[in-house]
């Protein structure tokens, strides 16, 4: 046989199950999905079933009618609603100056964003103790400039909660926008203009739902990453600021009562998973818009 | 600046200038907490004094002759290593069948391989608390390395897919026409191609578990991870030891972000 032809017939040999390409994909996708069942699904299935142990309902009954986890559940809702529109506020101008910078400030930018993002939560919290506290180097600050009299409280609240957890969702917030203003076609708006239209009409009837997806997926995000929330509403709620997520870690670690804990846990991850297909959904819809 | 933003904002000329303003404020918020704790780290004082009234190295030192806080360095190390590298496996595994296949399910896998993102730390805590202290892992760092895998594999997968996704892949196919088997196309000529999604995919992976709290809380048993060491520390208010192991993972986080940023393929959060 001359050798162009046993190639010819190795590859021929060769390319089938690249030509079939079903079974390859299956079975290198088969151990991963091993192990995320095993060590994600079926703990999160034993979860439900602990949440339900007995037979009763008697754990999301006490969850749901008794005024005091209720206003747990408000709280983290309104702790979360306030972070999302602060980091919305902050996010839409800086990315939108992002989007618009030289490669070079485009780069420095995401150097500020990038450096507090991949730092440790916990560093960052106690650096908001330093700045923040009674005696902290604010209050010390506006102290020694005689713009108050008295320590402001400004850890240990809503406040402190609030400030830190923008700090740490802000990027999730100015990441997706920004990538949303790239994609904008800069004709688009220059023909507006073209046509008459005035700076802010071409801002609202152009670029911001142009915009939008960016927005959608980054408030989705930050809304739901908020509700889940522990070490900030632990650290700089200083036991006064209790969310979902602090006071389920209570309710195990400090009465033992997993099965209450895991309806909570189960409250939680309903409402977290319901937000991200409304994400997903909404997401879709303005994409093919 | 492209003349069309400047015409688009002709109309209003103090517009730009002030919304640069305001990012550079954005920009020193984020930065501030990060700062400031290089001069508390080097601060004479045990107690929060800006600006110290000296200067040492001794909460260095403390942390340096601290057993305590050293056995927690080294086990978080030991852990995100592990998970880095189960992580890496599996999700790039999971990358190669989503982004390859055209089988049944592969949008929903694709959905359901980010979940971890988004379901809360405590509520994974909680399940696989469960499951561990039946299989008798808890207290074992190889256990918090497991469930610390299971937090990475999306960011791997995310980062991995989207470096898939711009590869050709009749290249593969050309190697395997002239011969390679597909371990060895896949080897030597896709893997090699992608190692800047690698690269980053790893570095995502290593600083997802290094910095994880919650989870290595509840299966950590009385065996500390640095950030739970770190955790208590903040709790106790005991001394600015912290501040300066805060200053050493700062320093690091920094390392790792150039390395990735000089051989990775950007580390932008996996959204």
């Amino acid at each position: 046989m001359p050798a162009s032809a046993q190639i010819a017939e190795r590859r021929q040999s060769r390319m089938i199950p690249v030509l079939r390409g079903e079974q390859g994909p299956v079975m290198v996708g088969l151990l991963p999905v091993a192990f995320l069942g095993l060590l994600f699904l079926l703990p999160v299935l034993r979860l439900f079933l602990l949440s339900v142990e007995g037979g009763t309902l008697a754990h999301f009954d006490k969850a749901i009618t008794s005024d005091l986890y209720l206003t747990v559940f408000i709280e983290t809702f309104r702790i979360a609603a306030i972070v999302t529109c602060c980091s919305l506020l902050m996010a839409y101008p800086v990315a939108y100056v992002l989007s618009t910078a030289s490669p070079r400030w485009v780069l420095i930018g995401l150097v500020f964003l990038m450096l507090p993002f991949w730092t440790s939560i916990l560093v960052r919290t106690y650096a908001w103790m330093i700045l923040l506290g009674r005696n902290g180097v604010l209050n010390q600050a506006l102290l020694g400039a005689g713009v108050i009299k008295q320590p402001v409280a400004l850890i240990f609240n809503t406040t402190g909660v609030v400030i830190g957890m923008v700090h740490v969702l802000l990027p999730y917030m100015v990441f997706p926008i920004y990538s949303a203003m790239l994609r904008v076609n800069r004709d688009l708006l220059l023909a507006a203009e073209g046509l008459g239209a005035s700076g802010w009409s071409v801002f609202r009837r152009i670029f911001l739902p142009l915009t939008m997806p960016g927005v959608i997926a980054g408030t989705a995000l930050v809304f739901i990453l908020s509700l889940g929330f522990y070490i900030t509403p632990a650290l700089l709620g200083g036991g006064k600021v209790i969310m979902i997520a602090v006071l389920i870690e209570q309710q195990v670690r400090q009465f033992l009562e997993w099965g209450f804990a895991a309806a909570l846990s189960c409250l939680l991850l309903v409402i977290a998973v319901l937000f991200y297909v409304l994400l997903n959904r909404l997401g879709r819809r303005e994409t093919i818009a | 600046m492209s003349p069309t933003v400047h015409r688009t904002l002709r109309a209003r000329n103090w517009l730009l200038p002030a919304l640069r303003v305001f990012t550079g404020l954005v920009f020193l918020f984020l930065m501030l907490p990060l700062l400031i704790v290089f001069p508390i780290s080097f601060s004479s004082s045990a107690y929060l004094r800006f600006p110290p009234p000296g200067y040492s190295l001794r909460w260095y030192q403390a942390y340096v002759n601290d057993p305590v806080w050293i056995d927690a360095t080294i086990r978080s190390l030991k852990i995100a290593g592990l998970a880095t590298a189960i992580a890496l496996v599996l999700g790039t595994l999971l990358a190669f069948s989503i982004v390859r296949g055209r089988y049944r399910g592969r949008e929903a896998l694709n959905q359901i391989s980010a979940l971890p993102i988004i379901v809360p730390s405590i509520v994974y805590s909680i399940a696989v608390y469960g499951l561990f202290a039946k299989l008798r892992l808890i207290g074992l760092w190889p256990g918090i390395a497991l469930a610390h895998a299971v937090l990475a594999i999306p960011y791997v997968t995310i980062v991995v897919a989207a470096g898939l996704k711009t590869f050709d892949v009749a290249q593969e196919q050309a190697a395997m026409g002239l011969g390679a088997s597909r371990l060895t196309a896949v080897r030597r000529i896709t893997l090699p191609q992608i190692r800047p999604s690698l690269i980053s995919a790893a570095f995502l992976a290593f600083i997802a578990s290094f910095d994880e709290l919650v989870v290595a809380m509840f299966l950590g048993g009385s065996n500390m991870t640095l950030p739970k060491k770190m955790f208590d520390n903040i709790m106790m208010e005991v001394d600015p030891t912290i501040a300066a192991v805060s200053v050493l993972k700062i320093t690091l986080v920094t390392l790792l972000l150039a390395l990735a940023a000089r051989f990775g393929a950007g580390v932008r959060p996996a959204v």
